[in-house]
């Protein structure tokens, strides 16, 4: 390979402005396919960390309620008329073993069993439906980090302490160490205190939780000792479904990933990730197309010298290197230049840009870039490597 | 050395078509019959169209006979793949062309290597002491590290006989060597034929134009319409 090195970049470098024309052509193809990538990812990344940040990423619960026919005997016909049944609120059967179950899961990350129900919070006459949340606490700070969203008090249940939501609180005119009366309806009603105020930034959040402990959640819904959910939280946010299908198998619940509950989120970033593979790809097939041409000129611009090359001993296979691995050069030194200049796009754009979000490069993604883009140069060099291989030295010699 | 090993080349009936199968198909060489030996200093001599330059790329293995048989080196290459063809040049067969040829892109002594480059890869230290050597000899040591841009027509085509020798080949072959040279400094360079043909005794098979310099050889050939029509040995030798 040292034979063909030497010539394939004696060869760049004498033809000096081809090569620097084609080097800024593949640059700013690849800058274009980092940043646009980094954009996406990071915007997709912000997406779905404020999606998740306040959801879990499975939720387990029991089953649906279906009414049970029974099964009659064949060649019998049955009309049924059916009243779907109510899904009331229930305890997931064996809760605690489910939840040591989820914990044995290697893809799985948190576990937060808790009762959740409605509830109306009154203060004075000013009555607002509310969502009962009992939670283990350390359980839950797993799965939703919200003692960093505290805006007032501090994040604390249990003994009577309950912790709402900045709008909640905005609606019934409450401070932290106010009393608020909790009613379950069905004769559960009890008075708790405002230990703390929080802000998730999720209007429908902030008006309606209320966060209390598992207890005394469970006995104002009346269903002491029960858990309706269990929050769930994975390592790959992408393997929701497949880990929420594993569950569902392993213990007979109803398991329901981020993806199903966010059916529309999940399209649009789809379709968001389709349009970048494409534009990236119609890139890097236009930077393909730059690289076999300069290339196809410079097999024409060096037939003589092949030619004499080929009657000094060197063989097809040399010459055809020689090609491919000018593509390759292209493809490397192009996309180490251009995917430098991604990064300085993505580091403009953070610090001068609209600052909604972050974008993060990460070094895979120049390094895939520098593959792809090498390869890429490799495959387009293909065609005029294989011309340069296959010319008669006879005729290529006398070519002027 | 024992005998047979000093035949070079033997040419057995060899033809050349081109277009082979087509209308167009031409047949250029008509049954050539021909033996180069160690030492011979050749001149081929013919009018254009003749066959000259076919002959010497059949005879170069850039092109392959139609009919024939080629033994170089007593060794037959009919049919051979081009990988072996192409190796067995890049060792046995030293080549000179009128436009001296020279890759840009390298220097005077790099062009030089060129053909041990092909072959084993990077130089080792002998190898450029050997150019450097042959550089000498041609005269142009000094120029060593120069491009071929920046030399002269003859410096150049000292450069390409020197690349010509550095794998000692057994048969150097020239087309026009000097065709492109005044005449004075075709001289000098036919001088380092008639030098490196006496130093190494590869055999020399010159094409040229020239009367002065086919007069200066030891045999000259004549070939007219694809067939050898003349092989004469000169007069006398010039001595040196």
């Amino acid at each position: 390979m040292w034979l063909e090195w030497t010539i394939a970049t004696k060869f760049l470098r004498e033809g000096r402005t081809q090569t620097a024309l084609i080097m800024v052509g593949i640059a700013v193809g690849v800058s274009v396919i980092v940043f646009l990538s980094a954009l996406i990812d990071g915007l997709q990344d912000n997406i779905i960390e404020r999606t998740l940040g306040t959801q879990a990423h499975i939720k387990v619960e029991a089953p649906d309620e279906v009414n049970q026919v029974v099964p009659l005997a064949g060649g019998t016909m049955q009309l049924v008329l059916e009243d779907k049944r109510a899904q009331r609120l229930r305890s997931i059967n064996n809760w605690q073993q489910v939840r040591d179950t989820l914990d044995a899961l290697p893809e799985v990350t948190a576990v937060s069993p808790l009762i959740s129900g409605p509830a109306f919070a009154r203060r004075g006459s000013t009555l607002e439906s509310v969502a009962l949340m009992g939670i283990d606490e350390v359980r839950y700070q797993k799965i939703i980090p919200i003692r960093n969203d505290m805006v007032a008090g501090q994040f604390r249940v249990g003994a009577g302490d309950a912790v709402i939501g900045s709008r909640l609180a905005w609606d019934l005119g409450l401070r932290v160490g106010d009393k608020l009366r909790l009613d379950a309806g069905q004769g559960g009603d009890s008075v708790v205190n405002v230990a703390g105020i929080f802000e998730l930034g999720v209007r429908e959040l902030d008006s309606r939780y209320v966060y209390l402990d598992m207890k005394q959640a469970q006995s104002l819904l009346g269903l002491p000792g029960a858990a309706t959910v269990i929050d769930v939280t994975v390592k790959d946010i992408f393997a929701a479904d497949t880990v929420a299908q594993r569950i569902t198998r392993l213990t007979g619940q109803k398991a329901e990933s981020w993806m199903q509950t966010n059916g529309q989120l999940m399209n649009a970033l789809k379709s968001q990730s389709l349009s970048t593979r494409m534009i990236s790809l119609f890139v890097a097939v236009s930077v393909a197309f730059g690289i076999a041409s300069v290339l196809s000129v410079s097999v024409v611009q060096r037939t003589r010298e092949i030619g004499i090359l080929r009657a000094m001993g060197a063989t097809r296979a040399q010459m055809l290197r020689v090609f491919l691995l000018q593509g390759a050069l292209f493809g490397l030194a192009g996309s180490v230049v251009g995917g430098t200049a991604g990064y300085g796009l993505v580091w403009l754009f953070n610090a001068f840009g609209p600052r909604l979000f972050q974008i993060p490069v990460s070094p895979l993604l120049l390094l895939a870039a520098t593959i792809l883009a090498t390869v890429t140069g490799v495959i387009s060099a293909a065609i005029p490597a294989r011309r340069a291989a296959r010319l008669d030295p006879v005729v290529a010699i006398r070519h002027v | 050395m024992s005998e047979p090993s000093q035949e070079v080349l033997r040419l057995q009936g060899l033809r050349k078509s081109y277009n082979v199968g087509m209308p167009t198909e031409v047949e250029v060489l008509h049954g050539i019959d021909l033996r180069l030996a160690r030492n011979d200093f050749t001149a081929l001599v013919g009018a254009s169209g003749s066959g000259k330059s076919t002959l010497l790329n059949v005879i170069g293995l850039l092109d392959p006979p139609t009919a024939g048989e080629l033994y170089l080196l007593g060794e037959p290459t009919r049919g051979m793949d081009d990988a072996s063809r192409t190796a067995l040049r890049g060792g046995a067969i030293g080549f000179v062309f009128q436009f001296h040829h020279l890759i840009q892109a390298f220097t005077a002594l790099e062009n030089v290597l060129m053909p041990l480059m092909a072959a084993r890869g990077k130089p080792r230290r002998e190898d450029i002491d050997t150019a450097q050597a042959l550089m000498a000899e041609v005269g142009l040591d000094k120029l060593a590290d120069r491009k071929p841009d920046q030399l002269s027509g003859g410096q150049q085509q000292r450069v390409a006989i020197a690349r010509a020798l550095i794998t000692r080949p057994a048969l150097l072959l020239a087309d026009e060597p000097t065709g492109n040279l005044d005449s004075r400094t075709a001289a000098d360079v036919f001088a380092l034929f008639r030098r490196f043909n006496r130093k190494f005794g590869c055999a020399v098979l010159l094409v040229t134009h020239d009367s002065r310099l086919s007069d200066a050889c030891d045999r000259t050939l004549t070939l007219a319409d694809g067939l050898i029509v003349s092989d004469q040995a000169a007069r006398q030798s010039a001595g040196s």
